[in-house]
């Protein structure tokens, strides 16, 4: 089973990409579970075609610790797995504690064992990596391989490169590596060359270039992925792509992230070349 | 005792055997925490360090800010609900542990220091925040105690997850018509305790004291700040105050209830017994109602017959200075009597004091009553005046930690503020010695040379007992079983251990015949660890043992260190 976790800024469109990723891989027959590791708990509204999910941390608020793997995993888009960690509203409590609940208790409930035939599966996780509870997945080898959805926006840049920061931080004890950046176009002057130095620059790869169109918005509203909503648009193709490069990739590495001089060059010689 | 010491200090410095243990940097902070007492007039040209941070991996004394909020400060409070707002293990290891004692006029008046108030937080609530479950908690105490007033308590936890204690308590004022008030007192704030000390007496100050304006008639009217009643010593002040004619309004916080504070600012004086813990305090409410304050101490008899003498020349009267110095004359026949035969047996004895904010000065007193001589004392969790006296206040740098704690502003009341005394009356009282708002510190009154040493560690310790095997040593629990398994009797001096009171003349009597009992006592000497006996001699332990022994030999042991070091 491959442990996947998905990072980047916020409102990058990660939970978007992992879905439609995700719903690729099975559309090739692999066996997913998504972990979404928001307390917003919309990481899984795609594949399960509404917000209809029950979170972890309610059922366990409701249930006392008498919790099945059933009544937190419920299945989405061709047999996906669909977890939400869940967490408080805004502004109270503390949803890093949360996620580190969360997922000690998947385990726990066997969510991860071998009988489960999982090819694997992927936490989408809020935003950076703010404080302990968001870096709970890439510690102690709960996710071995990392990809950063990120643009050719500058804070997306500089979002991607902290991420990697925290990757090195834990690399070295927890095994985990960066697999590669998934650029979510938004359009920026020379985003594919922009990203793909970045990626030179933190010794990885671009995985791949997904560029922008309103289907993946049309789909959004139909509480679908592209690829059930409409599995012969060119964007659908895009996802399938993605999902193949992935489950083809061999390159994992401990990030090398850069000094902020040096990210900001990379903005002046790509962001203002055109 | 003083001729081991010289000889030791003649194979080196006292200091450099501290500190050689330390990586440089740390020798460096703590070598500034340790100073020699040089009696001057200026400042001190070697001022010393206190008040900073402890090196982390140092094994300190210290505790933490929600222990000096929580339980020094409005711990002995009997009819105040406090509530521990955490998981539960703060609350309860903080409950009744400082032996604090208190007196409900009747046995229908309101106590609750028996009980232990937490909301029990559990992972749920760290996650969802703790607010709506301190709510319960404040409803389920009000309606089952009914209670004048009920104070929340912040534990570490509490500050991480950012729930608001001072909107709960708004909220359940409000609702509940009962004054609530919030203490931003997590733990890790501030260096120490000393920081939930002052976060104690902003929030009482601002809640409570005031409340009441009931006019005072007695013209002896004082507030006692800084004395917790533990092991019964504010009892013995009530009853020494009132044979002499003096009114207590509100004790600070020993013995104490809510109403007592909501009318202290009605008092003429604050007599500040702990300058640490209340400070703060005694200067709000001279810069808003006018009370001025002196330093007084009742541990010691002739410290306590000076404190008296103090009170009664700041009322100015010959009545009350009359009956002063009749409850002194009835004291000190049997203080004498026993002193002399606690001389007998302790002259020229050692004491070690580490301890407190203030304790480590006041017990000095004792011990110099039986002729026993102070071979090094230090604070816990004090600042730098409580050494050096409130002289050096301005020189000492405010660092962050300290500008971390509020500050209230405050000035006086436009209604309620009264001078207590003409300028000329004060300023003719100056002239006979009587001190406003000045406290000397504990260094003015040890021998010059003396070693004084802020926040000791347990290495340090060690190797202070080590070197000059004091007959005593003052400390708290935390140090207490290390010290005895060293061989040498511990006196704790916050819980007093299983005894008190010590204040006042009565306090002083029991104090010099427990310490006679613990100095003369031999038994520690007699007990033998098992890695002493001669079958594990080859063990490691063992073989620790013995390189500690030769240097403590080294170190001037002498043949009285026998037992424990054979």
């Amino acid at each position: 089973m491959r442990k996947v976790a998905i990072y980047g800024k916020g409102g990058i469109g990660k939970s978007t990409t992992t879905q439609n990723t995700v719903a690729g891989l099975s559309e090739q027959g692999k066996k997913v579970m998504v972990v979404g590791c928001d307390p917003k708990a919309d990481s899984t509204r795609l594949l399960l075609g509404g917000l209809a999910q029950k979170t972890v941390l309610d059922t366990l608020r409701e249930e006392g610790e008498d919790v099945d793997l059933d009544d937190v995993c419920k299945p989405g888009f061709r047999g996906t797995l669909c977890v939400e960690s869940g967490g408080p509203e805004p502004g109270v409590g503390c949803a890093g504690r949360g996620i580190i609940t969360s997922v000690n208790l998947l385990e726990q409930l066997g969510a991860y064992q071998e009988d489960k035939n999982l090819d694997y599966v992927f936490y989408d996780v809020l935003g950076d990596v703010v404080c302990g509870g968001f870096a709970m997945p890439i510690r102690e080898g709960k996710a071995t391989e990392i990809y950063i959805v990120v643009s050719g926006e500058m804070m997306a840049m500089y979002a991607a490169n902290n991420i990697c920061k925290g990757i090195v931080k834990f690399a070295e004890a927890g095994g985990v590596r960066l697999g590669g950046l998934i650029c979510n176009s938004r359009k920026v002057d020379n985003e594919a060359e922009m990203i793909g130095a970045l990626a030179d620059e933190l010794g990885t790869q671009m995985i791949h270039f997904v560029p922008r169109d309103n289907d993946v918005q049309r789909a959004e509203i139909n509480r679908k992925t592209v690829i059930e909503w409409k599995p012969e648009a060119p964007q659908a193709d895009q996802y399938r792509h993605l999902a193949r490069s992935i489950d083809e990739n061999d390159m994992f590495v401990i990030p090398k992230p850069l000094k902020v001089d040096r990210l900001e060059t990379l903005l002046l010689d790509y962001g203002l070349a055109a | 005792m003083t001729t081991k010491r010289t000889e030791s200090e003649a194979q080196g410095d006292i200091k450099d055997a501290l500190l050689r243990a330390y990586p440089p940097k740390v020798a460096r902070k703590r070598a500034q925490q340790m100073q020699y007492h040089e009696p001057t007039d200026d400042l001190p040209a070697k001022p010393i360090k206190a008040n900073t941070r402890t090196v982390p991996g140092i094994i300190t004394q210290r505790g933490c800010t929600y222990a000096g909020c929580k339980g020094v400060v409005l711990g002995p409070t009997r009819d105040i609900v406090n509530i521990t707002h955490g998981p539960i293990g703060c609350g309860f290891y903080s409950w009744l542990t400082r032996r604090n004692q208190t007196r409900p006029p009747t046995p229908e008046d309101a106590n609750f220091m028996n009980y232990c108030f937490s909301t029990d937080m559990q992972e749920e609530n760290i996650i969802f925040g703790g607010e709506k479950k301190l709510k319960e908690a404040i409803q389920e105490a009000y309606d089952l105690f009914k209670p004048k007033a009920i104070g929340v308590f912040s534990t570490c936890p509490v500050g991480l997850i950012g729930d608001d204690v001072h909107a709960v308590s708004r909220e359940m004022e409000a609702k509940l018509g009962i004054t609530i008030f919030g203490f931003s007192c997590e733990g890790y704030r501030g260096v120490s305790q000393s920081a939930g000390h002052h976060i104690a007496n902003n929030q009482l100050f601002k809640h409570v004291v005031g409340l009441d304006d009931t006019p005072q008639t007695h013209p002896f009217a004082i507030n006692l700040l800084g004395e917790y009643n533990i092991g019964g010593d504010a009892f013995v002040i009530e009853d020494l105050l009132q044979r002499c004619g003096i009114h207590l309004v509100a004790t600070f916080s020993g013995n104490s209830s809510f109403d007592f504070f909501a009318n202290s600012h009605t008092a003429d004086l604050n007599a500040v017994m702990c300058h640490r813990s209340i400070n703060y305090m005694a200067d709000m409410m001279e810069k808003k109602f006018g009370i001025p304050w002196i330093k007084i101490n009742f541990i010691g008899a002739e410290a306590t017959a000076k404190s008296l003498r103090k009170i009664a020349q700041f009322f100015d009267s010959d009545l009350l200075e009359q009956q002063v110095e009749k409850v002194i004359a009835e004291e000190m026949p049997a203080v004498l009597e026993a002193q002399k035969r606690a001389r007998r047996r302790l002259e020229g004895k050692t004491a070690m004091l580490f301890v407190g904010g203030s304790r480590a000065h006041h017990y000095q007193t004792l011990f110099k009553e039986m002729g026993m001589k102070i071979a090094a004392a230090g604070y816990e969790f004090a600042h730098r005046d409580d050494y050096e006296g409130r002289r050096v206040l301005d020189s000492i740098q405010v660092d962050a930690d300290s500008r971390n704690i509020e500050e209230l502003e405050v000035h006086p009341d436009p209604q309620r503020f009264k001078p207590r005394m003409a300028d000329e009356t004060k300023a003719r009282l100056e002239r006979e010695g009587l001190k406003f708002s000045e406290y000397e510190g504990m260094m003015p009154d040890m021998d010059p040379g003396a070693l004084v040493i802020d926040d000791i560690s347990h290495h340090e310790m060690e190797r202070l007992i080590d070197r000059y095997r004091p007959d005593i040593f003052c400390a708290g629990i935390k140090e207490k079983y290390g010290i005895q398994k060293m061989g040498i009797p511990c006196k704790q001096l916050h819980s007093y251990d299983y005894g008190g009171p010590y204040a006042g003349f009565a306090g002083a009597i029991e104090f010099y015949e427990e310490i006679d009992r613990l100095v003369n006592c031999r038994f520690l000497k007699k007990l033998r660890a098992p890695w002493h006996e001669v079958g594990l001699a080859s063990s490691g332990l063992a073989a620790e043992h013995q390189v500690g022994r030769v240097e403590t030999e080294k170190g001037g042991s002498d043949s009285s260190d026998v037992d424990y070091a054979a």
